[in-house]
């Protein structure tokens, strides 16, 4: 599929960028050719970000040079870019998002054009995506705003996309979405288009790169055909061995009283690791808000909370951005360690530290913001804030978007250590990697519960079962 | 969503009408050419400076220094534009200039612009006082003829704010840059990802709300025929109530400029409304407050049902 006859639509030689004594990307030398669809794949911290930055011009490298053939910046050589934390505008509608980046669209009838194209470029990709251009972006579900920032990524714009760049596009769409993506991404690099994609997900990655490049420390450590590498390789090469998923079921069964249980009929006991799947946006969300709102006072924050809450939307309900990595852990503690209302400094401290060993974020100093953290140490701190609280049980909302393998395997284990302390997990997640880590499962479908999976009945079989509905309609 | 929730600029609509039937229950000659015009002739210049802090809160800022921005202009124009033209309106022009630089300061610098236009305000108002240390001034005879113009079906207060809201739609719900700008309010990243030039976008709006204060000055002038360095302090708070009676948000580039002159006209009525009353003027503001909580808990009741839909 690669044309090497033809010019680079983007050459980087020797590019490297540096914040402060930081070195996120230290020299990488890269090109993409029209007809290239790229994995790119490292872990959280490895320098994709910044890479990407460099690629579509958001950032000068420190050193090195970044090179554009179609133009003298990104914009003019067609390289668009979709990014993994939500970059739209939620007050304007799904036309009017097209116009920030669509700066050619102007004149009378601008308003037209922009939903003319924007639902075109829509039903490319997604047919049957049933998405109105006109409605405002903060009414518009996860999974939407995802499909509509791909979209305007894709669109037109006034010259052809040339070149798109694809940050975790699939983690908040579901199977059969991510498979029209996948299915558009092949279609376009067929015709000569150019794609740069950054998944977590391998199967994906497999699927639809030609070339597959692998990021470490802000070095390319391997690049390589797709053909020629292994899962297991491109693991080893991102430089985490993939742990032996734990055989979970039927190793622990005795838990202790049930502790949570819902009207729709969710329950879990003491100690136990329950887990919520099906298709992404069918209740499980919704459900798990419900409950949580349901055991919390909003008057009475207390000292013993019931239950504490991990964010999967970091950005929306997950982390304060303007505050330090210690005080984003110490919220959830503060009123522990308060005496006569004022904050216990050193313990605030000293929980902190504890939980920057404990969970592994990559920092030098908890004082620094946390914004100054990778996407997935972010999460670890989200983590961090729920687990130093003393509450029995722990609420995750799909808490894995966007994190890397080896970090996600911490968090298996400090959840499974954690749970054996008699902790209960309430866990949604879109990804059934993860789901199978529960001792037991509820699939939602269509807000309700369609199936409750216990032990060796973990099975994404099962699952896939329960999330679609298999019968004809009566 | 609910209906009510995707059309935000119903319940300012039902909220005017409402008060609207109860000034013409209680005072039925109000409902007349000449009653209108008196009834929200003082509404032009408030609607004007609530499109003006429109255009700040449609960035996600606040800007505390506009009363006493409306309060110079309208010593500028009752002095100096009145006795020598060029020299007054070149003097307007550099004020919107100056608010066009303080966007793209405060943007800059990354200051709070609350603490900036607070700031501000003093500035204004000091210069308002050297300016005309006494109430007095005439207003230009062409601003005098233009706010008492009588257009034939409607009054002028009427056909103003009519214009004003269409001007203001235009220019921000309709238009690209308009479109932008919002955006800037939205998410700001996303539209510097896109390219755009932040700071100027953020000069724009406050270019544009300084353009807006100085129409509402020269307005206000042309209304009252004199000035007073004091004359629109509480148009700041006006303003701000203006704007979010009218369906706005303080963050999220959420404004609607229909909606802010609704507001604005909302709250110039319930004045009126109060003394129709025959409320003692001691706790006509009190009650202006308690109009502006009785809308405000509504239009949160209907978010919350809209999202429980």
């Amino acid at each position: 599929m690669t044309d090497h006859e033809s010019a680079p639509i983007v050459s980087l030689d020797n590019a490297a960028k540096h914040f402060g004594p930081v070195k996120a990307l230290d020299g990488v030398s890269l090109v993409v050719t029209p007809g290239d669809c790229i994995g790119l794949v490292g872990h959280n911290g490895a320098g994709k970000s910044t890479l990407v930055n460099l690629i579509n011009g958001a950032l000068a490298p420190s050193s090195g040079s970044v090179g554009f053939s179609g133009g003298t910046s990104a914009n003019e050589a067609g390289v668009r870019s979709v990014f993994q934390e939500l970059s739209l505008c939620p007050n304007l509608t799904v036309a009017e998002n097209l116009r920030i980046s669509h700066t050619a669209l102007k004149g009378p009838g601008w308003r037209r054009h922009a939903r003319a194209e924007i639902l075109q470029s829509l039903d490319t990709i997604f047919p049957g995506h049933g998405i109105d251009p006109m409605s405002e972006v903060d009414t518009l579900s996860i999974a939407e705003r995802q499909m509509v920032e791909i979209a305007i990524g894709f669109a037109p714009r006034g010259m052809a996309a040339r070149l798109v760049i694809l940050d975790e596009p699939t983690s908040s769409l579901d199977a059969g979405i991510a498979d029209q993506l996948l299915e558009h991404i092949k279609q376009f690099c067929a015709k000569g288009g150019a794609v740069v994609f950054i998944s977590h997900m391998m199967g994906e990655v497999f699927e639809v790169a030609s070339r597959i490049v692998v990021l470490k420390d802000g070095r390319i450590v391997a690049e390589r055909d797709a053909a020629d590498f292994t899962r297991q390789g491109l693991v080893d090469a991102m430089g985490h061995v993939t742990a032996e998923a734990a055989d979970t079921a039927g190793t622990r069964q005795e838990f202790g009283p049930e502790v949570v249980r819902t009207e729709q009929g969710l329950t879990a006991r003491k100690g136990e690791i329950v887990g919520l799947s099906g298709l992404a946006g069918h209740g499980q969300a919704a459900a798990l808000a419900r409950l949580y709102l349901s055991r919390s006072s909003a008057f009475r924050p207390g000292t013993s909370p019931e239950v504490v809450f991990v964010a999967g939307d970091r950005p929306r309900d997950g982390v304060l951005p303007l505050w330090s990595i210690l005080r984003n852990i110490s919220i959830s503690v503060l009123g522990q360690g308060a005496r006569h209302g004022l904050v216990d400094r050193d313990a605030e401290a000293r929980i902190a530290d504890q939980w920057k060993t404990r969970i592994g974020i990559r920092t030098d100093d908890v004082t620094n913001p946390i914004l100054s953290l990778s996407g997935g140490n972010q999460q670890k701190v989200l983590f961090a804030r729920a687990l130093a609280s003393p509450a029995p049980v722990v609420i995750m909302d799909d808490p894995m978007r966007g994190v890397d393998v080896g970090t996600k395997q911490d968090v298996y284990a400090m959840i499974r250590a954690e749970a054996a302390r008699g902790r209960t997990f309430l866990w949604y997640s879109t990804e059934t990697e993860e789901v199978c880590q529960c001792d037991r499962v509820f699939v939602f479908r269509d807000h309700e519960i369609s199936a409750e999976l216990t032990g060796a009945d973990i099975t994404e079989e099962k699952i896939l079962e329960a999330s679609f509905v298999l019968e004809e309609a009566s | 969503m609910s209906f009510l929730a995707r059309h935000r600029i119903i319940l300012p609509v039902v909220s005017l009408t409402v008060l609207l039937a109860a000034t013409f229950y209680m005072q039925p000659r109000a409902m007349s050419y000449f009653g209108l015009n008196l009834l929200f002739n003082l509404a032009v210049p408030i609607a004007l400076a609530t499109i003006a802090q429109m255009m700040i809160i449609m960035v996600n800022d606040i800007d505390l220094s506009l009363g006493a921005f409306v309060s110079l202009v309208a010593c500028v124009t009752a002095t100096i534009l009145n006795d020598t033209p060029a020299l007054g309106l070149l003097i307007l022009l550099a004020l919107i200039l100056s608010y066009a630089l303080l966007g793209a300061v405060i943007h800059a610098l990354e200051i709070p612009a609350i603490v900036v236009t607070l700031g501000m305000s003093f500035v204004w108002g000091g210069l308002a006082l050297f300016i005309l240390p006494s109430p007095g001034g005439a207003s230009p005879d062409w601003l005098r003829t233009l706010m008492t113009v009588k257009p034939p079906f409607a009054p002028m207060a009427v056909v103003a704010s009519v214009i004003i809201a269409l001007v203001a739609h235009l220019l921000i719900i309709r238009s690209g840059i308009g479109t932008v700008l919002r955006g800037v309010g939205g998410n700001a990243r996303s539209v510097a990802q896109a390219g755009w030039p932040v700071i100027r976008l953020k000069a724009l709006a406050y270019g544009l709300a300084g353009l807006f204060g100085v129409l509402a000055g020269m307005a206000l002038v042309g209304l009252t025929t004199s000035a007073d360095a004091n004359i629109a302090l509480r148009y700041t708070l006006l303003s701000i109530a203006g704007v979010i009676l009218g369906g706005g948000e303080f963050i999220g580039g959420k404004v609607s400029p229909t909606g802010a002159v609704i507001g604005a006209l909302t709250l110039t009525l319930a004045a009126s409304f109060l003394s129709f009353l025959r409320l003692s003027s001691d706790w006509q503001i009190g009650a202006q407050g308690a109009v502006l909580i009785l809308v405000l808990t509504a239009r949160l009741i209907f978010r919350q049902k809209g999202a429980e839909a």
